[in-house]
């Protein structure tokens, strides 16, 4: 089964795990500046949210492209940006509506997320469940905003790490 | 079910691959008249800066692509388009039916009207074969005048300057890349420019050229009462639609092709897609030619659509532009000038060369641009084409318009609802 | 590898900024953050300089594990001579203001001299700036916050910058980051105004990279934070309910000082604890706290994020305060609540926001407001004193004008900006101070926790939970149990304790991960990332080698062994209820043995065979 992030900001502690596995599994560093996957901190309402790519079906950005750059990973559905390919005229980073392809003036080439190949590191890192590698079906906007709902305004959240076997984060076999 | 496409550009050939998802079993035809496979305009900044080969500039990279696909490309121009026959009358001679047609012919550079523009070494910059013409004459030390500081005057800086050429440009408009950029951010190019070391003349119009006096070297007369010298001259005064070869087929033509919401023009049969249709410019409502790649890749798939019989309606295009000067990156979107009784909010941080402007009408974001600043950019296009109402964010974003994603994530993810805060 | 190797050096007098490589051969010895900046400033600076002159440094500095994926790899600390105690003052803060330097590039930020006006540090990667900061001197941390966010227009500009308090000479002011997270103690704060340096703001995007085995240490990082989320203190007591999840407990066993420490509990500890945080307000129906927040790298996230009631007498009017921002931690609420009797748990997140908007420490104002209130009771101040504010224990309304007071420093705020042993000398009673080297104490009681009473004596910055947290030990059996109510094995625990915390403060890692780590379960991660052998045997000697530093330090400030002691109450006057009824703090008990483990004279200077033991 087709499976994608689910990203669940209710469970977001801004902790920031994810932007460095992101950052260290594709770029060998630890840096949220390079991570495609974004924390955005609401101070004044007291909320943090998790943000990347959806790799949704319209594919914008790999439509954009003007030189087929951008392709689909038919096995992981996700949108990836072949750097030989790219020419760095970032046409999809103006197309892309969520605004999660992002330029990279050091390579000039573009980045976005590609689920790391079908193992994407910020799940893997993410101590709460805000951000878990699920089957596709339940992941859906409707199915977060319905929770959403259903949460009582007010009432204090506190998230608790879960337990991981520590194998998880490492490097997949 | 026989489709024919007129154009192999990025239009032609998306909607070429759309037709033949929607079904198998239908002749597609391309008709294009440039010699080499599939290639993209968009390439040819980077194909002159060395950074990738021709092949590097082609649509699709692999071999057998088209065939694979059932795709037929076939290299002739089409002349004349008999609409109640269904037939296009071809440059070789020979006529072609079709069930459907596409038209996706772009557009080509406009020739400034200025004495000498035919003389040798003066060129625009479109297709691969004036590419190949300006590597020859862009040698190191060459002096090049550029007429035009649009987009394609802009966007071909670096790679003539990484040549070693010596750059003047001379645009007849106040500001540099007036038709994407509001005069603050022009300047700021204009700055950047110079400081790299190029010449800008604005408010300058060129009105002849002539060989100069020393072998092979042309003189460009400016209205200013300057003469420059170049070895290389390039127009790059806009673009029109290739729309000529429709005369007098009856199809309905303003400044391009113009199509409804299904991308079919008034012609049930013919459609167009691309640089050459007048489709519908979503900020306005009204028709307009957007010479993008985003929209002629929308063009391209929703044509297709409706030709193989799906029904699918445009919500029109939003005009939207990124462009990189000599590493200073640049992008509008929508109305960028503004909108009538709407808000505005900019920041201005000359000495970082960062810049941003935000249109609103009511709490809807309608337009931008942006220099320096390339982090989320694209959910600025999101935030205009949704029509997201920003709500307590709208006053945020007055005070500090670099939140924008920051307000897209609040006003669209859940977290936004979540604590009935935001 | 993990270090950068790059110091900046900035010379706030000639305004020059320079870079210089890391020592590191002192970062083998110190490891990096409290230990390897304290060498610096040891190297730099005469222990005898007044504080606040421009011969003082002032060092920002991150561990080599700042900025990394290992858990809680967020930290930094600031690093001076403190103008409160006199001695060597190291704070520590999360956030992220840390990582932020860190992947500019920088280990360690050193701030000398003095600018003839008030400039601000912009750095972004190796571009180091002094900007004149004359349009954000004399606002607050909050207001400063903001004018840099604007001015840079970069939401990610991280930020760390004093207030209004450190400017107007509060001696407890504190450097805070990222709005509501601070390098809080011993006025470190007051050093960075006293140089005319209002902020540093960073932005940070060439990442750390330099790890000596990534698998190594991806995998020892992973078994690491596997360990604190099994925890029941890192996995669920503290996300759950902060620090503040000891008001409780720490209330139950008679050790929680309250009204300036004259008893052992406080009867409204449950309406401000971290269960309170919790409860449904009667008046709004909303609890006061909003959710749990992590800083940079956390995965355990202790940290507090309050709503409070905007009906709340303190805020009905300003909507400014109206939004969530950072609420109580445990000792927070201890100093601003219990230590002077106050159980309004908004009106305490009212003066919190205010230590955070204004840069102050809330355990020293806390503590210094309880003294004050203690000498009103006695009549020793009065309201002409206090600019007519009745400043009886458990007044909510003077608890939050002494903060809006501290804060500006206007009228009585200036007096309570001196910290309780200047105020309690100028009204003539200097033993109803209830403070270490002139710094005042934290939540937990001497005479209930007895090993307690030697790490505040023997603590370098002055009275401190942070330098040898043996509650842990004696409260909650971490890493084994021990009586608190004995001072038999207490030397012992407490060096232990003081030395592996040195060692945790220089690595870049949160010291609330010693709830689940052992210095075995930090060893690993260190090992893995930095140049050099690092096991458990090296950082407990690298820890007591900063130990002795800070100590020598102190020794040569003027600093004397007759410094380790306790406020007379704290051993003369004995519990007054609680399973300690009946008990002083036998500190005489457990020095002498103290300082002979230490290898120091039985009058608290160093040998010269520890000196040379450990390569001072």
């Amino acid at each position: 089964m087709l499976k994608a992030l689910k990203l669940e900001p209710q469970h977001c502690t801004g902790c920031m795990q994810c932007e460095m596995a992101c950052s260290y599994e594709n770029e060998g560093v630890f840096n949220p500046a390079k991570s495609r996957i974004k924390v955005f901190t609401f101070h004044e309402a007291g909320r943090f949210a998790p943000y990347t790519c959806t790799q949704c079906e319209e594919a914008w950005c790999m439509h954009a492209c003007p030189v087929e750059a951008i392709t689909l990973n038919a096995q992981t559905g996700a949108k990836e940006v072949a750097d030989a390919v790219c020419v760095g005229c970032k046409v999809c980073t103006i197309a892309c509506p969520f605004g999660t392809v992002n330029y990279n003036q050091a390579t000039g080439k573009v980045i976005k997320c590609d689920l790391c190949g079908g193992d994407p590191w910020c799940a893997k890192a993410c101590p709460t469940g805000a951000i878990t590698w699920t089957d596709a079906d339940q992941t859906g906007f409707q199915r977060m905003y319905a929770w959403a709902q259903q949460s009582p305004a007010g009432e204090a959240s506190y998230i608790l790490p879960q337990k991981k076997d520590p194998a998880a984060y490492g490097p997949s076999a | 079910m026989d489709h024919v496409i007129v154009g192999a550009g990025p239009a032609g050939i998306i909607a070429a691959e759309t037709l033949r998802k929607h079904d198998t079993d239908c002749g597609i035809t391309i008709i294009g008249d440039e010699p080499e496979p599939p290639y993209s305009r968009m390439a040819i900044p980077y194909l002159l800066a060395k950074q990738i080969d021709e092949a590097g500039t082609y649509l699709r990279k692999h071999d057998r692509h088209f065939d694979e696909l059932g795709i037929e490309i076939v290299r002739d121009r089409v002349t004349g388009v008999d609409a109640t026959a269904n037939s296009l009358a071809l440059e070789s001679g020979a006529s072609r039916g079709f069930d459907k047609l596409l038209i996706a012919t772009g557009s080509r550079p406009a020739t400034p009207p200025i004495d000498g523009v035919a003389s040798p070494g003066v060129l625009p910059c479109w297709t691969l074969c004036d590419a190949r013409r300006i590597i020859e004459w862009a040698r190191p030390g060459a002096e090049v005048v550029l007429i035009g500081a649009g987009f394609i005057g802009c966007i071909i800086l670096e790679a003539l300057a990484t040549r070693g050429a010596t750059l003047t440009v001379v645009e007849s408009a106040d500001r540099m890349v007036a038709r994407m950029m509001n005069a603050t951010s022009a300047n700021l190019i204009r700055k950047w420019c110079e400081h790299k070391g190029v010449t800008v003349h604005t408010g300058a119009t060129v009105t002849a050229i002539e060989q100069g006096r020393a072998g092979g070297t042309l003189a460009v007369a400016l209205d200013n009462g300057t003469t420059l010298n170049a070895n290389l001259v390039i127009t790059a005064t806009g673009v029109n639609p290739n729309i000529e070869f429709l005369d007098g087929s009856g199809i309905d033509t303003a400044q391009g092709m113009r199509v409804n919401n299904q991308l079919q023009s008034s012609v049930a049969d013919i459609y167009a897609a691309g640089d050459v249709a007048e489709g519908i410019d979503f900020s306005t409502g009204g028709h307009a030619v957007h010479a993008i790649q985003p929209t002629a890749a929308e063009h391209g798939r929703i044509a297709a659509s409706n030709m193989a019989g799906h029904t699918s309606r445009y919500h029109g295009s939003v005009i939207m532009n990124v462009l990189d000067t000599m590493g200073l990156i640049s992008s509008s979107f929508g109305l960028w000038d503004g909108a009538d009784g709407g808000d505005a909010t900019e920041l201005v941080d000359p000495a970082r060369y960062r810049y941003l402007n935000l249109q609103f009408e009511d709490d809807r974001l309608v337009g931008a641009n942006s220099l320096g600043v390339t982090e989320h950019i694209g959910v600025i296009r999101g935030l205009i084409q949704t029509r997201v109402k920003l709500g307590k964010w709208k006053d945020k974003l007055m005070q500090d318009p670099t939140r924008v994603m920051e307000a897209y994530v609040a006003r669209t993810q859940a977290i936004g609802y979540n604590a009935h805060v935001l | 590898m993990s270090w950068t190797k790059n110091v900046l050096r900035v010379d706030l007098t000639s305004r020059n900024v320079n870079r210089e490589p890391l020592n590191m051969e002192w970062a083998q010895e110190y490891l990096g953050q409290r230990g390897l900046a304290t060498r610096y400033l040891v190297e730099e600076v005469d222990p005898m300089v007044d504080a606040l002159s421009p011969d003082n440094k002032l060092i920002l500095t991150t561990g080599p594990l700042t900025g990394t994926m290992a858990s809680t790899g967020g930290r930094y600390s600031v690093v001076t001579k403190s103008p409160l105690t006199g001695a060597v003052a190291c704070s520590n803060s999360g956030g992220y203001i840390g990582a932020e330097l860190k992947a500019a590039g920088w280990d360690m930020i050193i701030v000398e001299g003095s600018a003839p006006s008030p400039v601000y540090l912009y750095l972004e990667n190796d571009h180091a700036e002094l900007v004149d900061a004359g349009e954000i001197w004399g606002t607050s941390v909050w207001a400063t916050d903001q004018w840099l966010h604007t001015r840079y227009q970069d939401p990610l500009l991280r930020i760390a910058c004093v207030g209004r308090a450190a400017e107007q000479g509060c001696l407890y002011a504190g450097v805070i980051n990222d709005l509501y997270r601070a390098a809080g103690r011993s006025g470190v704060g007051t050093v960075m105004a006293s140089k005319n340096l209002k902020a540093v703001a960073c932005r940070g995007t060439l990442g750390v990279g330099n790890i000596k085995d990534p698998a190594r240490f991806l995998t020892a990082t992973a078994q690491g934070k596997q360990v604190l989320a099994e925890n029941a203190v890192t996995g669920q007591g503290l996300p759950t309910y902060g620090t503040q999840v000891l008001m409780n407990v720490i209330n139950e066993m008679g050790a929680l000082p309250t009204r300036n420490m004259r008893e052992v509990q406080f009867e409204g500890a449950h309406k401000i604890s971290g269960e309170a945080m919790h409860e449904p307000r009667a008046t709004d129906g909303k609890p006061n706290l909003t959710t749990n927040a992590a800083c940079f790298g956390c995965t355990i996230a202790c940290g507090r994020i309050s709503t409070m009631d905007q009906g709340h007498f303190t805020i009905e009017h300003k909507p400014q305060y109206w939004g969530a921002s950072g609420g109580l931690e445990y000792e927070a609420a201890w100093a601003l609540g219990t230590d002077t009797g106050v159980d309004d748990l908004e009106a305490l997140t009212y003066a919190n926001y205010l230590c955070n908007e204004d840069g102050f420490d809330p355990i020293s104002f806390g503590s210094t407001v309880a003294a004050a209130m203690e000498l009103y009771g006695m009549g020793v101040i009065t309201t002409e004193d206090t600019g007519g504010v009745d400043f009886s224990f458990g007044s909510a309304k003077a608890l939050a004008r002494a903060a809006e007071m501290t804060a500006t420093g206007e009228g009585f705020g200036k007096v309570l900006g001196m910290g309780s042993r200047r105020l309690c000398e100028k009204y003539g009673h200097p033993d109803l101070s209830m403070t270490v080297k002139s710094q005042e104490f934290p939540a937990y009681d001497p005479r209930g926790i007895q090993g307690m009473g030697l790490a505040y004596a023997t603590s370098n910055r002055g009275a401190c939970h942070l330098r040898g947290y043996t509650v842990a030990s004696e409260v909650l059996g971490i890493p084994e149990k021990t009586d608190p109510l004995v001072t038999e094995g207490k030397a012992e625990l407490v060096k232990a304790f003081q030395d592996a915390t040195a060692a945790v403060d220089s690595s870049g890692l949160c010291i609330f991960t010693t709830f689940a780590w052992t210095l075995d379960d930090i060893a690993p991660q260190i090992d893995a990332a930095c140049e050099g052998d690092w096991n458990m045997d090296k950082l407990l000697e690298v820890g007591e080698r900063i130990w002795n530093l800070e100590r020598d330090f102190n020794l040569r400030a003027g600093l004397t062994g007759k410094d380790d002691t306790l406020p007379k109450r704290l051993r003369k006057e004995a519990a007054n209820v609680g399973p300690a009824k009946g008990m002083v703090n036998e500190l005489e008990q457990m020095l002498p043995r103290y300082y002979e483990i230490r290898g120091w004279t039985p009058d608290g200077t160093i040998t010269e065979e520890t000196r040379t033991r450990l390569g001072l």
